[in-house]
């Protein structure tokens, strides 16, 4: 898609999409940007206190107020500020999101790395361990285990994360393996250089766009479980804010009062949406066996 | 072919013995004490201790999953600590109901997505393939219970077309099975486009083009046949998606599923139906992953099985 050589002449849109494709990771970074500020600077930019039941937060028939007036987006079943709920949720999204993959990444890439580059027993043993880890229901399990440890913000991550680095492990596995039959890293290992040597210096900076594309896209993949995990009530638990535990909390209520289950939705569908765009642009970018295939 | 089926089989049988001691083991180490929440909290130290041997449960782990692994070899899952019926039967009875959600699920993500995608490869590079690949990436992006709630919120709840949830007639079966179909609809469109892209750029479509044939003709009868079949080809890898989706969704709209009954079972520590919806769906992942690897070659003769 990035290589200027695959322009059909015949075609001159097809630049043109290939630019809008480009702009949608821009409108996914900006939306990123927003979002982590927001989270960043929550004390700052929330209207009200997160967990503060206003007093006049509710109708007087003990309603939730619509959005609109003095709650910009509305008000929660306990008169909670609707915005500020979102706004210091999305640190917790994006906390559980950014450690959960990392996890999934390192123990991911760990275990791709030992796998390929040490063929033998070692890579089999890692790799059937893998092949396992792909045959379990990964939602169910995770729910599983959510439910059995009476989660904490770390306890979800961690859960996430270790139903979430196989696809990692796959992908670094098959690059590694190619990468440890070249000739470069034969002539380093009869220049004499330790395998640790050989690993940290010559494969691993190979494998870096590989992770960067992983790790964005898997960011998506850790706010959705985050989401769902909380929705169901076995993830983040209140009082703390999260998106997935807002329309946990009241999803009773979305009939007469959509605002608080769709809002909340919809900055975890905006979040999950512009990691995906930009992690897809990043590959085209930097993953080369793509390059001059027109996906 | 007969070496490399048993050969695989054999590998299968060892994946799900694997995830039955893992699964097994989580469960035996998991700090929630099934007893406790059988015997009540009124109950007696006395009573506790005779409900944990009644089950078992005072033996070594290694006993009890031997045990377990016995019974499993006769078909027998064990029963359920609170609905005192055997697992196998509880599962039985939740089966048909997924396997047609499943079914629909894949129906609609097959016609959303296939359709989604041969459009925008026809379109390339135009608005409309601009617009879909978006849509793709909405729908991949979208949680399944946000899309259960707002099928619900717009389909049931406002205009009522479809009933909020339950179980039986067809008009209860469709919007559970797009809130399931949506997400990989996503994906196969991508696939899709690619596929039809490719297949498009083949000389034999210029030969078909050639020889006179109608665009539509060309299109139909020529490069969808085979830009499909690599595609369709990948239904079997999605098994394990699904199987997470349907808890989700069977949760949303009430779907008497084994998605339900694993969400109840996990919520009240009912170990035995735990473990056995964990090594019935790894079973059907297992299986989908089985099937894609041996119609890969019969669909593309150029992938040789080894």
């Amino acid at each position: 898609m990035a290589d200027a050589a695959v322009v059909d002449p015949r075609r001159p849109a097809g630049a043109l999409s290939r630019l809008a494709r480009h702009k949608l990771a821009l409108f996914g970074l900006a939306v990123i940007v927003v979002i982590a500020a927001a989270a960043i600077l929550a004390p700052l930019v929330a209207p009200f206190a997160p967990d503060e039941q206003n007093f006049d937060g509710l109708t007087l028939q003990g309603s939730p107020l619509p959005p609109g007036g003095t709650y910009l987006l509305g008000t929660d079943l306990l008169g909670r500020d609707l915005l500020s709920r979102i706004i210091w949720g999305a640190r917790t999204s994006l906390i559980i999101g950014i450690a959960a993959n990392g996890m999934a990444l390192l123990i991911g890439t760990f275990v791709g790395v030992i796998a390929g580059y040490f063929r033998g027993w070692v890579g089999a043993v890692l790799m059937r361990f893998t092949d396992l880890m792909m045959a379990f229901p990964a939602l169910l399990l995770a729910i599983c285990l959510a439910a059995i440890f009476q989660p904490s913000l770390w306890i979800v991550a961690l859960v996430i994360a270790l139903v979430n680095w196989v696809q990692t492990a796959r992908v670094i596995y098959t690059e590694t393996s190619s990468l440890a039959t070249r000739d470069f890293v034969a002539a380093e290992r009869t220049l004499g250089a330790s395998t640790g040597r050989i690993l940290w210096r010559h494969i691993l900076p190979h494998l870096v766009p590989t992770i960067i594309v992983w790790g964005t896209l898997g960011i998506s993949t850790t706010v959705l479980l985050e989401a769902t995990l909380s929705y169901l009530g076995v993830g983040v638990q209140p009082p703390t804010p999260s998106w997935g535990n807002i329309i946990f909390e009241n999803q009773t209520y979305f009939q007469t009062a959509p605002w608080l289950v769709f809002v909340p939705g919809a900055a975890i569908l905006l979040l999950a949406l512009a990691f995906n765009l930009v992690g897809d642009a990043l590959r085209d970018v930097l993953d080369p066996t793509l390059r001059g295939s027109d996906r | 072919m007969t070496a490399y089926l048993l050969r695989r089989l054999v590998q299968s049988a060892l994946i799900l013995l694997g995830v039955s001691f893992i699964t097994f083991f989580l469960l035996y180490v998991l700090p929630a004490d099934p007893v406790r929440q059988i015997a009540g909290r009124a109950a007696t130290q006395q009573t506790v201790e005779n409900i944990r041997h009644q089950l078992g449960l005072d033996q070594p782990f290694v006993v009890q999953y031997i045990r377990y692994l016995g019974g499993l070899m006769q078909g027998d899952m064990g029963r359920s600590y609170l609905q005192k019926t055997e697992v196998a039967s509880l599962i039985a009875a939740r089966l048909p109901p997924t396997l047609l959600l499943m079914a629909a699920g894949i129906f609609c993500e097959l016609v959303l997505g296939l359709t989604m995608g041969v459009i925008a490869a026809l379109r390339r590079g135009r608005a409309a393939d601009t617009g879909l690949m978006i849509t793709s990436f909405v729908a991949v992006s979208a949680p399944q219970f946000l899309v259960s709630l707002l099928l619900l919120y717009v389909f049931a709840v406002r205009l009522s077309w479809f009933p909020i949830g339950g179980y039986g007639t067809f008009r209860h079966l469709v919007l559970p099975a797009v809130t399931l179909g949506i997400l990989g609809s996503g994906w196969y469109a991508r696939m899709m486009r690619s596929s039809m892209i490719e297949v498009l750029r083949a000389d034999f479509i210029r030969t078909a083009r050639a020889k006179g044939l109608t665009r539509a003709r060309v299109i139909l009868r020529h490069a969808l046949p085979n830009a499909i079949l690599p595609v369709i080809a990948m239904i079997g890898i999605d098994i394990g998606i699904f199987m997470g989706g349907v808890v989700v969704v069977e949760s949303v709209f009430g779907w008497p599923g084994i998605g339900q009954l694993a969400w109840q079972a996990i919520q009240r520590v009912d170990i035995p139906i735990i473990m056995g919806v964990t090594l019935v769906s790894a079973c059907a992942i297992v299986a989908g992953n089985l099937i894609a690897d041996l119609i890969a070659p019969a669909i593309d003769p150029r992938i040789r099985i080894r």
